[in-house]
């Protein structure tokens, strides 16, 4: 699997899953965001960080960079791409996921581990197809601006089409307001599109890769795309 | 002839000035004024901690540098692996402007790491405040929890450690102390020479503008209530800047160093901190020119560019074929990059506006800050914090209910309300999160790992100044040797009051000799340090505080640590007899909570303490011991209740003899202590090898980790595992 880590001045997750990626066999390469192609990847990831700093709103002006209009073209003709945390975030501001992140209610940082309770029902997706049947994913998250905020008919038509992905939960899978590390509606922490090609979340899977540094669970995401590459 | 209120306002005596035109045999330039003004601030120029310096072990068979010679110190991790560290100081800034103030002193540390050449892998935080009750202290204490978090969080650099602390004499002025570790290999390392005639002075990264104009100097000078005027004295950082000249600097120490001769970044003093002390270790002149320092603000006076902190700007020393090469290096990154001098014959700094001299001068008359020598403080009759009788307490009368209300003190309650806050992970190399004793790190790309922490309590400084100091090294020390790690070597941030008050120069000398000589015996050489000195409020000097920040190296991390405890697991004590008399609460945070005494004795023997951690090392490393604990601030009952908490296990005692004073068991903090978790297969093996070093050892109870409900018992305590974590966190 070759994956292009889409990496802006103020990244800093691309390293991160360099290493998840090694960890589970693909082939990592970085694109630098002054380029125009992608070459030609089987998954794009735009890792976490600050983009070109987020002073003003969180990847507000990423989107406007060289390489954006390559992964949209990309994601439109059913490329597979995920957006994490900062990532996440960049592909709401450019259309590719309805949405947007707003401040943490706490209005402070946090960095912790969450558990993830994946919809039984969601929508057929690369990145989802062959998660086992483990109650929840624990995957830590790290952000200031992860409270996932869409009006009501945009909720109401991820909630409808089962476009929903993750919520925020219990190890056990129980999903409630007071596993909620953000305050995001819902208990959203991460979305599809319409497709299922397009992957956004605000939990870090690439720093759940190896058990010496917490856990794992992050690399049934990875080990689900290859399964479906092989398809 | 200069005026008072001039020479005030840049914190230099009159003997001071007087010596500037002695050394220059005529009067200053304004440029030069302040030039010198800065550079002998005490921040900058150590005035009264040099001498005493020379007290300190800098050698050792790992050390790579010599302190102060370079940004921080380094030390070999064998393999071409190189770790360099450095602990600095931001207190004034951090008094009166909380989030920049702490911003920017993680921002300064990461420069001097990166400025080396190296990946700063780590962060850790040594924080101290006042009074809670006063309202000041917690719009401080998240201001600069804020800060730290909103410019680390953004750089992409772990937060992993530290400590923060409460005592009322830091009320006012808190301490701010941030330590950086980074790590890459041997051959990377850059120093922060300038050297070769003709080579350009090229200033990179953000713009220069009156931000921070002599904080130098503002940070040594004592704290005054009109102080919060001094806000402009104060920089604002720009996470995002730093973040792009950390990887440029990085980038081009691995790929292109053959391009330069040196890297120095600006922090106290700016340019010409900068710009001479870069000269003076090449031995070579050099000729700046301001009218080439990009500016931010219109109209800035030399004296303005020279002085200005503002934050995020690296000066690099190209070789003169390579000019165009760095420049085009840091354009990629998006900073702008411009020669603004160069290195020239002699040995003279010489500052140009275009045509116009504005200051010329040796550089070493500059740089060679007079010193004070306090040796002659090293004794003192009527110190007043020592006195050795301790007014008599009762003995606590309701266990349970004395561990809730000291696990709810703010200096032991769970501190995860700052922790959270900062990403402690990022890089993928964190093993031990903040929160459970010393961090372990992940060397990257190796097996290795290394283990770092802070350490310091006031309270035992300030009872005894020597004594108290070795025992920050001696905690620190074993901080990692609980984690497996063996001490390498430590860095120190000196933080006292005003040196010309006689009792804070006492505490100063003997701290720095406590220190020196705990570091001998533990062969943990000290390789950077820094000193925050004049922080004193109008309610008089802060609790002494050398905090130590140290470092300790894990060979091979995959074969090491059981991050969790197995039911049945053995607890033992390692170091004393179980039962404690009244004087072993001397300095304790039980004692100071009931009585907000600083009386009695404290003492540690550190031969002992050596034997007991390479004791507990070789324990380790014969495979005997699976987690251990070391046994400090609160006691032993307190460290009993955070393995129960951290591992989320319950624990039984056996039916031990507790016929000792139950406080002073409980809560004394008897130094050279640790629990040790093990088997109960090992635990004959692990009393022979104790006797045959003649290390008290006896066993203590059975940790339970099954479907019963988990307690921690211990003869009249008898308490469930959410009782213990609802008082643990709910202070902060």
């Amino acid at each position: 699997m070759k994956v292009a880590i889409v990496v802006f001045p103020g990244t800093w997750s691309d390293e991160d899953c360099v290493y998840a990626m090694q960890q589970v066999g693909a082939e990592p390469y970085k694109v630098w965001h002054t380029e125009k192609k992608l070459g030609n990847p089987d998954l794009v990831i735009i890792p976490g960080g600050f983009s070109y700093g987020d002073y003003l709103r969180c990847g507000a002006i990423a989107r406007f960079s060289n390489i954006m209009e390559d992964i949209i073209t990309y994601a439109k003709s059913g490329g597979l791409v995920i957006g994490i945390c900062n990532g996440f975030q960049i592909l709401c501001e450019s259309g590719l996921l309805p949405g947007v992140l707003i401040r943490n209610d706490s209005l402070q940082f946090r960095c912790q581990d969450t558990f993830l309770k994946l919809n039984d029902n969601v929508i057929d997706s690369p990145f989802l197809n062959s998660i086992n049947e483990s109650p929840s994913l624990k995957i830590p998250i790290s952000h200031g601006s992860g409270n996932y905020f869409a009006d009501k008919s945009t909720l109401k038509s991820l909630l409808k089409n089962n476009r929903i992905a993750f919520q925020y939960s219990n190890p056990n899978g129980i999903i409630d307001s007071i596993y909620n590390p953000n305050g995001s509606i819902a208990n959203i922490a991460g979305i599809l599109n319409e497709h299922g090609n397009v992957l956004g979340m605000m939990p870090h899977p690439e720093r759940a890769c190896d058990n010496l540094i917490g856990g794992e669970d992050g690399n049934y995401i990875w080990k689900s795309v290859i399964e479906s590459l092989k398809k | 002839m200069i005026s008072k209120e001039q020479l005030e306002k840049i914190a230099m005596s009159e003997e001071e000035y007087n010596l500037v035109v002695e050394r220059l045999n005529r009067e200053p330039t304004d440029v030069e004024l302040g030039m010198f003004s800065a550079l002998w601030s005490e921040h900058c120029g150590y005035k009264h901690t040099r001498p005493l310096f020379q007290f300190f072990p800098t050698e050792g068979k790992r050390v790579l540098s010599k302190t102060g010679e370079e940004n921080a110190g380094a030390i070999d991790l064998g393999d071409g692996d190189v770790a360099v560290f450095k602990v600095e100081s931001h207190n004034h800034p951090s008094a009166v402007e909380p989030y920049e103030g702490a911003a920017t002193g993680v921002g300064g540390i990461l420069r001097d790491i990166f400025a080396m050449g190296m990946r700063p892998i780590a962060l850790l935080d040594s924080l101290r405040f006042g009074d809670l009750a006063q309202g000041r202290t917690k719009y401080l204490l998240d201001g600069v929890i804020s800060g730290i978090s909103g410019y680390g969080n953004c750089v992409g650099v772990p937060t992993v450690g530290g400590e923060i602390f409460f005592d009322d004499s830091f009320t006012g002025n808190p301490l701010v102390n941030v330590m950086c570790v980074g790590t890459g290999k041997k051959d990377d390392l850059i120093s922060a020479t300038a050297e070769g005639l003709e080579n350009p002075l090229i200033l990179v990264g953000s713009d220069t503008g009156r931000d921070g104009i002599h904080g130098a100097t503002f940070a040594s000078v004592d704290l005054s209530e009109d102080s919060v005027s001094d806000r402009p004295a104060v920089q604002v950082g720009n996470p995002f800047m730093e973040k792009l000249l950390m990887e440029a600097c990085v980038e081009l120490a691995q790929q292109h160093k053959e391009w330069i001769v040196g890297l120095q970044d600006l922090g106290a003093a700016g340019l010409t901190s900068s710009a001479l002390e870069a000269a003076e270790r090449g031995r070579c002149g050099v000729e700046i020119d301001i009218a080439k320092v990009p500016q931010r603000e219109s109209k800035m006076t030399g004296y303005e560019i020279m002085l200005s902190e503002s934050q995020e700007r690296m000066l690099v020393i190209a070789k003169k074929e390579h000019e165009q090469n760095v420049i085009d290096h840091f354009k990629k990154w998006e900073l702008s990059a411009n020669v603004v001098g160069k290195v020239i014959n002699g040995e003279n700094v010489i500052i140009k506006n275009e045509d116009e001299i504005l200051a010329d001068s040796k550089i070493n008359i500059i740089t060679d800050a007079p010193t004070y020598n306090l040796l002659d403080k090293e004794h003192l009759n009527d110190y007043p914090f020592s006195d050795p009788n301790m007014p008599v307490i009762d003995d606590l009368k309701d266990p349970n209910q004395a561990l809730v209300e000291m696990l709810s003190l703010p200096n032991l309650s769970s501190k995860q309300f700052a922790f959270q806050q900062y990403d402690h992970q990022v890089q993928n190399n964190t093993i031990i999160k903040p929160g459970f004793g010393a961090a372990i790190i992940r060397v990257p790309g190796t097996d290795k790992a290394l283990a770092m922490t802070t350490d310091c309590n006031p309270r035992k400084v300030q009872i005894d100044p020597y004594t108290g100091s070795q025992i920050a090294v001696a905690e620190a020390a074993r901080n990692l040797v609980a984690v497996g790690a063996k001490p390498l070597a430590l860095t120190d941030c000196l933080n006292f009051g005003n040196p010309d008050n006689d009792v804070v120069a006492f505490q100063l000398v003997n701290s720095v000799k406590g220190i020196a000589d705990a570091a001998n015996i533990l062969d943990t050489p000290v390789i950077s340090g820094n000193a925050s000195l004049y922080n004193e409020t109008i309610n008089g000097s802060i609790a002494p505080t050398p905090v130590i920040g140290m470092v300790g190296l894990i060979e091979n991390i995959s074969k090491k640590l059981v991050r969790k405890i197995s039911n049945n697991k053995k607890l033992l004590l390692l170091g004393s007899e179980l039962n404690q008399d009244f004087s072993s609460l001397a300095g304790s945070e039980y004692y100071y909570s009931k009585t907000k005494s600083h009386s009695g004795v404290i003492s540690i023997d550190m031969q002992f303490e050596k034997k007991i951690q390479d004791c507990v090392l070789n324990l380790f490393a014969k495979g005997l011991v699976s987690n251990a604990q070391d046994i400090a601030d609160g006691g032993l009952l307190i460290a009993i209740a955070e393995l129960c908490m951290n591992y989320s296990v319950g624990f039984t005692a056996q039916d031990v003899d507790l016929s000792g004073r139950l406080d002073a068991t409980f809560f004394g903090e008897k130094e050279s202590r640790l629990l040790i978790c093990t088997d109960e297969e090992n635990i004959n093996a692990i009393f022979d090898y104790a006797k045959q070093l003649s290390v008290p050892c006896e066993e203590i109870g059975t940790f339970h980790n099954d479907k019963h409900e988990k307690k921690l018992i211990f003869g009249p305590v008898d308490i469930k595992l959410s009782e213990l974590n609802i008082a643990h966190e709910k202070t902060f």
